[in-house]
């Protein structure tokens, strides 16, 4: 399979086309077509969609299926973060140049060292990368290695981002407890608030997922691609084959964490806040169920079910704020029973009758076989 | 399931401490008094006011024998100025007829007394006349001419300066009761009063019996005598060698003052007495503790049995287990609204209806959404997670988004004295025997039924099972709606211990997954010892580093755990584990 | 098979945008909108829902009267879901799409610190109804519900008037158990009481199982010395432990427990009768026996269509906090933020206890304290209230790092966190006013 098949080739054009259109209309217009707060929310959804994306390339092509994904997408989150907050510098309410305001709060005189060099951009990014794919190496490597899969894995993915939320409700912790980090000021030394900053935000957000797309892309379609999924199908006759499963699964997870947590890591500033509320295990259920209802194993459903379902979640909350619950809980019930391939076997089929009305050429059943 | 009559290591390794626990527990320990214990007199009534299911109605102090004099109990009757300013608006006036009342002894003003501190008592105002609270109406006390029924009774209120006085006066009276346990509560509950009468107590001390009722009373008089300046040395010295033998708690800040203080002698004797009392303490909470670690573990075992079935022998990973659990909690809740005169009854109602209800929602549920699903365990999750969803909206929108309340009743409340310095509260040791019936008879279903053979059928070898005649669709219904049930069963007893209300079953369901996780899926002797060692575990480390900290500790442990042995403490053999 | 993938993207990919842009239709401006900010799913329902209703219920009043400035009033509701990044979103919405007035909302601390570098980008209003920990003041919220000083430290008094000698402080590990602790410690050494008689828990988010704790508290009381135990233990956790206290049997005449977040509404689900005697610390009680607070509790029950809802103190301060922003709004003579702002400063509004909430430069309100014992009816009886209202205090003058703040947003000083020793504006360097 080649790396651009139609299918990138048309997400990237409809990524490029959407974001052109609203980079445009919002830079390229006296009075914006779109304002700040529609850009904030469609960066924030890229950002899910990255994380639903990770999540589907551990789940959907080698069958690991994580409840803990939020954990790597606050990890990174809170990776930078910090990075923010530092940045706030003397602008915060106790006008501290170097502590940020939680820990003049919780009366400590100076940083932790787990919070050096943390105002320096680079050390920020480098953070975003180490914590989560730090945390999923070893994580992973303890839990691959001894054959921790299937049910077994998905409850320990459960019990660490957990353990995690749990943690970092800590105030001694040193992460503001609760009400984690907010308040942020400028990133690089400029506004985070201008206009142009969310835009810019939003770009990266877009760059980003298609960066993720292309990556997951080129994953999926190379030898190792195949290897992965035929531990999904069946991991057994992989290893003796002679393959090593583990470093196989450890390599990609660490490599999806580390995704979740650049999506983390570009969520924060957009959405204003970060507390480990994303650690909660509701989140990450969420986050697979988008995945599900935009169809395992196809990566563009992952980033449809993101948008769809938080775009529903957005926009019922307010329409219908006492029914909303009942219309998401339906839709997970339907979508698992009823839609097995998700929205993109929905579009399968469709396609399918399409042809078939229009007398092509037969187009392939997809000939997934999974447990 | 194989095995299961084998109990290996850690079983044994638990059966054996719970002996030696109880053991612990019940030793008898050398002389020593109850820890202050609360008001007997409140509690005593707790029951009458609380689950209906009262003894006879009325003081529960009874007479007292011997009035200390002859001319304070002159009548039956209280002089009318006294009642009068009970009836006043203002808080100083009814301080000072609760003092009044005090030095009457004749039975009305016991009645009244205990009424106040009850809240049970009531004023008539067109009238003037008291009632006391009884079920079904209300009981004339005072005047004898007053209207038999109350047009309008509004209850006498108490502030808690005033309720410590009346706990003082009633407990001082119910030293003289005939009933034994009474004037063993009252004495001990007596070493916590600020206010005593050192004479009255020591001359009840000559004629007082019983041992355990004796030794409170004298570590009154000892405390008595430390606290006095004006007392001698020597009289301190020989309260202190009075207070060595005993275990008296309450001392302990007395002690620390005189330890501390500038007499050498008697900063040495108090220090004496103050490290056998804090080993003693020590020695106390450590069982203690070991009980609350069943208690939590037995909690986690009965919501985790019903997940045992579903997830453990069935594979399905049941997200709305926890909204089982509401179901059962919310129908304590609606049989007590039925009968809110019965609130015990209605509990033990409870049981079989949650069962039901639970069961047959769990088994639509079977039926409808995880049926198609079984070929795809991991999607099982996805589908309840939304029904979790859905049931606790239906419960935020159909009862109220807000908790409901639910009564605890007089067998479960109240405390089970085990020595005398030792006690257990009766409604956590209920929760501890229940857990284990509940998990007995679950064990003989699954073992001794048909209906547990088929399932076991079903589950090792499903073609199998079919090919022999098991109906295996029905068996899978059957089964799913036996675990919805017992959750069921288990929200009843989560209803008495937390809150009843929509977010009941998101509290408990990472935790419930956690301990059928780490007993071993599919092994139902797994998830009693696996929830005990996690609940005894957690109090353990809690006095270590707090709450917060140890529950983070037990689920990095858990993880590193499953992590070396991925198929939990009781492994399942043979291929029906893989899935 | 692409063919059809690419098809679904590109149908996808247009529905959003339709369904993005067509949303924010215009609507006729002849009302006053109001948003109201609270969450109606998730685990803050339970609180929040009542809140909601409530300035409902006064928005209809207020329509019934004849409106504001001629105009009918609009309410805005939106759920935020209990999600903290919801309610920043939910906040610029409010603000930017449906450009409403003022909003009535929040009640964590988390939730309110969410939102409030949105309603200072956007200079919107909001009224923050709920008792909170203080060392915070912002331009753009009116504080309506208690700050420290006006809960903590009365409770303080009250109880050491009683002889308390020793204190438990147990509470739930977030922000306002937190401070509340830590200036309830400092005030308690300043009174002389030893750091070895304070004790403190915490305890994480919805905990349920209290025997070691309460197991603790009644060694700890059975001691010799009177011990008291100040909760913040926050809403779902306060019921086990209540329940631990009666199961170990523990009464309040024994050891007393204060609580600072347990009001009429928390109590209606539980069964009281264990719980008599034992205290809370408000500003307002339903049981305060006066006419405008009949008259409200007899409105509510009827808006409500309930006989049996309560009503609260978070439910009084928002009932003050629509009052004055009708005040200000009619004073101003518009509903501009920037001029209401400039007129709420000083006004005063009748509260439901007798007295009058005025606001105080700071943005906090003066307000009386009082304090409660609970009967098994799980209202409470008044058994202590200050004299008079106490004026709020943003910032605690018994913790060292506030010592010195206060904040004053009327002319000359315009300042949240205004440092009195160094006379400066802390933070200052923000980028001028828009």
């Amino acid at each position: 399979m080649a790396v651009f098949d139609r299918g990138l080739k048309i997400f990237s054009l409809v990524l490029a086309l959407g974001v052109g259109t609203i980079i445009f209309g919002c830079l390229g217009f006296e009075r914006p077509l779109f304002s700040t707060l529609t850009v904030g929310l469609l960066g924030k959804y890229l950002c899910y969609a990255v994380l639903a994306l990770s999540i589907d390339l551990v789940w959907g092509y080698m069958g690991i299926l994580s409840l803990g994904h939020g954990a790597f997408f606050a990890l990174g989150g809170y990776a930078f973060g910090m990075y923010l907050m530092r940045q706030i510098g003397a602008q915060g309410v106790y006008g501290d140049a170097i502590l940020p305001d939680f820990m003049v709060f919780i009366g400590w005189d100076r940083l932790p060292w787990y919070w050096q060099g943390s105002e320096y951009f680079i050390v920020a990014l480098l953070l975003v990368i180490v914590a989560p794919g730090g945390l999923a190496l070893v994580f992973g490597w303890t839990a691959f290695r001894s054959r921790v899969s299937g049910v077994y894995f998905s409850i320990m993915s459960q019990a660490l981002t957990y353990a995690l939320l749990l943690a970092f409700y800590l105030n001694s912790l040193g992460f503001g407890g609760n009400n984690g980090f907010t308040d942020f000021k400028s990133i690089l030394g400029l506004d985070i608030h201008s206009p142009s900053m969310i835009v810019s935000l939003f770009g990266a957000s877009a760059l980003l997922l298609w960066l993720a797309a292309l990556a997951a892309r080129v994953l999926v379609t190379s030898r190792l691609g195949l290897v992965m999924m035929a531990i999904r199908d069946n991991e057994e006759r992989v290893r003796f084959a002679g393959y090593k499963v583990e470093n196989v699964k450890v390599a990609i997870f660490a490599f999806s964490a580390i995704l979740a947590g650049l999506g983390g890591a570009l969520y924060v500033p957009q959405a204003g806040i970060i507390n480990p509320s994303l650690f909660a295990p509701i989140f990450s259920i969420e986050m697979v169920v988008c995945v599900a209802l935009g169809g395992r194993g196809t990566l563009y459903g992952a980033i449809i079910g993101a948008f769809v379902v938080n775009y529903a979640k957005s926009r019922l909350s307010t329409a219908v704020p006492d029914l909303w619950p009942f219309l998401l809980g339906a839709l997970f019930v339907l979508v698992t029973v009823f839609g097995r391939e998700g929205a993109m076997g929905f579009g399968r089929q469709i396609g399918r009758q399409i042809g078939r009305w229009l007398g092509g050429p037969k187009l392939k059943a997809p000939e997934e076989e999974r447990a | 399931m194989p095995r299961l009559f084998f109990l290996n290591f850690p079983a044994r390794a638990l059966l054996l401490s719970l002996g030696l626990a109880l053991a612990l527990a019940t030793l008898p320990t050398d002389r020593g008094l109850a820890q202050a214990d609360p008001s007997p007199a409140r509690e005593s009534l707790a029951g009458v006011s609380q689950s209906g299911e009262s003894q006879v109605a009325g003081s529960p102090f009874g007479e007292p024998q011997e009035p200390p004099t002859a001319d304070l109990a002159a009548g039956t009757d209280l002089s009318a100025p006294v009642l009068a300013s009970l009836q006043s608006s203002k808080v100083g006036d009814r301080d000072a007829a609760i003092q009044e009342l005090g030095l009457d002894f004749s039975p009305l003003s016991s009645q009244i007394l205990a009424g106040l501190l009850q809240g049970r008592l009531h004023l008539d105002r067109a009238s003037g006349a008291f009632y006391l609270e009884e079920e079904g109406g209300f009981r004339l006390l005072w005047p004898e001419t007053g209207p038999s029924t109350p047009e309008n009774p509004r209850k006498v209120a108490v502030n808690n300066r005033q309720r410590e006085t009346l706990e003082g006066l009633l407990n001082s009276r119910a030293l003289r009761d005939p009933d034994l346990e009474r004037r063993r509560r009252a004495a001990a509950a007596l070493i916590g009063a600020t206010k005593v009468d050192l004479a009255l107590i020591q001359n009840l001390l000559t004629q007082e019996a019983d041992e355990r009722t004796r030794d409170s009373l004298r570590v009154i008089v000892a405390l008595g005598a430390l606290r006095d300046s004006g007392s001698p040395l020597s009289a301190k010295l020989a309260a202190l060698q009075d207070l060595e033998g005993l275990y008296a708690p309450a001392a302990q800040a007395d002690l620390k003052l005189l330890a501390q203080g500038q007499e050498p002698q008697l900063a040495q004797a108090a220090s004496r007495v103050l490290r056998r009392l804090e080993a003693r303490a020590q020695h106390l909470a450590l069982v203690e503790t070991f009980f609350f670690g069943l208690s939590l573990g037995s909690v986690l075992v009965l919501i985790a049995i019903g997940l045992a079935i579903t997830f453990g022998v069935m594979g399905v990973i049941n997200m709305a287990h926890g909204e089982m659990a509401m179901l059962g909690a919310y129908t304590v809740w609606a049989l007590q609204t039925l009968w809110p005169q019965s609130p015990g009854l209605a509990l033990l109602l409870a049981l079989p209806t949650a069962f039901v209800v639970a069961g047959l929602v769990g088994g639509a549920i079977e039926l409808t959404v995880i049926r198609p699903l079984y070929q795809r365990p991991l999607e099982t999750l996805l589908a309840t997670f939304g029904l979790s969803l859905i049931l606790q909206q239906a419960a935020r929108k159909g009862i109220s988004s807000m908790n409901v309340p639910v009564t605890t009743p007089g067998f479960m409340s109240g405390q089970w004295l085990i020595s005398s310095n030792f006690s257990l509260s009766q409604g956590r040791v209920i929760i501890i025997l229940f857990c284990l019936l509940v998990f007995a008879v679950v064990y003989l279903i699954m073992r001794k039924t048909r209906l547990g053979l088929e399932i076991r059928a079903v589950t090792q070898n499903r073609a199998m099972a079919r090919a022999l005649g098991v109906p295996s669709s029905r068996v899978d219904t059957l089964t799913f709606a036996l675990g919805s049930g017992v959750a069921g069963i288990s929200g009843v007893a989560l209803s008495q211990l937390t809150n009843v209300g929509p977010n009941l079953g998101q509290d408990y369901i990472v935790d419930s997954f956690m301990v059928v996780v780490f007993g071993g899926v599919g092994n139902l002797w797994g998830t009693l010892v696996g929830g005990l060692i996690i609940g005894l575990a957690n109090k353990f480390l809690e006095p270590l580093n707090g709450a917060m900290l140890a529950k983070i500790t037990i689920m990095v442990g858990l993880i590193l755990f499953i992590q070396r042995h991925p198929r939990g403490l009781f492994p399942q053999r043979g291929r029906v584990a893989s899935f | 098979m692409i063919f059809s993938l690419g098809k679904k993207a590109i149908l996808a990919g247009a529905l959003a945008l339709i369904m993005l842009t067509g949303g924010a239709l215009a609507q006729a401006q002849d009302t006053i909108k109001v948003g109201i900010l609270h969450s109606l799913s998730g685990t803050m329902a339970i609180s929040e829902t009542t809140l909601k209703d409530s300035i409902l219920m006064l928005i209809d009043e207020q329509n019934k009267k004849g409106g504001l400035l001629g105009k009918k009033l609009e309410a805005v509701v939106v759920d935020p879901a209990s999600d903290w990044p919801m309610f920043a979103e939910k906040a610029r919405d409010l603000l930017t799409r449906d450009k409403v007035a003022v909003v009535f909302g929040c009640w964590t601390s988390v939730s309110r610190k969410s939102v409030l570098p949105v309603f200072e980008e956007f200079n919107g209003l909001l009224f923050y109804p709920v008792q909170y920990e203080g060392q915070e003041s912002s331009k753009n919220v009116i504080y309506t519900g208690a700050a420290p000083n006006q809960q903590a430290i009365p409770a303080v008094d009250y109880l050491l008037g009683e002889g308390v000698k020793r204190f438990v402080l147990v509470g739930t590990d977030y922000v306002f158990p937190r401070t509340a602790n830590k200036i309830v410690e400092a005030y308690l050494l300043k009174k002389g009481v030893a750091q070895a008689d304070i004790v403190t828990y915490y305890t994480p988010f919805s905990h349920s199982d209290w025997q070691s704790i309460v197991a603790d508290i009644k060694r700890i009381g059975g001691t010799g010395l009177k011990t008291a135990v100040i909760s913040t233990i926050n809403g779902d956790a306060n019921v086990p432990f209540y329940k631990e206290l009666a199961a170990q049997n523990i009464s309040a005449s024994n050891i007393p427990v204060m609580a600072f977040s347990v009001g009429e509404e928390e109590l209606s689900g539980v069964d009281a009768k264990p719980l008599v005697g034992h205290l809370a610390a408000w500003n307002y009680f339903q049981s305060v026996d006066n006419p405008a607070n009949a008259e409200f509790i007899k409105q509510w029950k009827a808006y409500i269509k309930d006989d049996k809802r309560v009503t609260n103190d978070p439910m009084e301060a928002s009932y003050i906090g629509f009052n004055l922003w009708v005040k200000a709004v009619e004073k101003a003579k518009t509903t501009d933020v920037d001029a209401v702002l400039k007129a709420i400063v000083g006004l005063s509004t009748p509260n439901l206890t007798g007295g009058v909430a005025k606001v105080l430069p700071n943005h906090h309100l003066t307000k009386p304290v009082l304090i409660g014992e609970i009967e098994d009816d799980g209202q409470f009886q008044v058994v202590w209230e200050t004299e008079g209202e106490v004026e709020g205090d943003a910032w605690s003058d018994y913790l060292p790092e506030s010592a010195d703040l206060i904040s004053d947003w009327t002319d000359p000083i315009n300042c949240g966190n205004y440092n009195q020793k160094t006379k400066t504006c802390l933070g200052a360097e923000k980028s001028p006013e828009k």
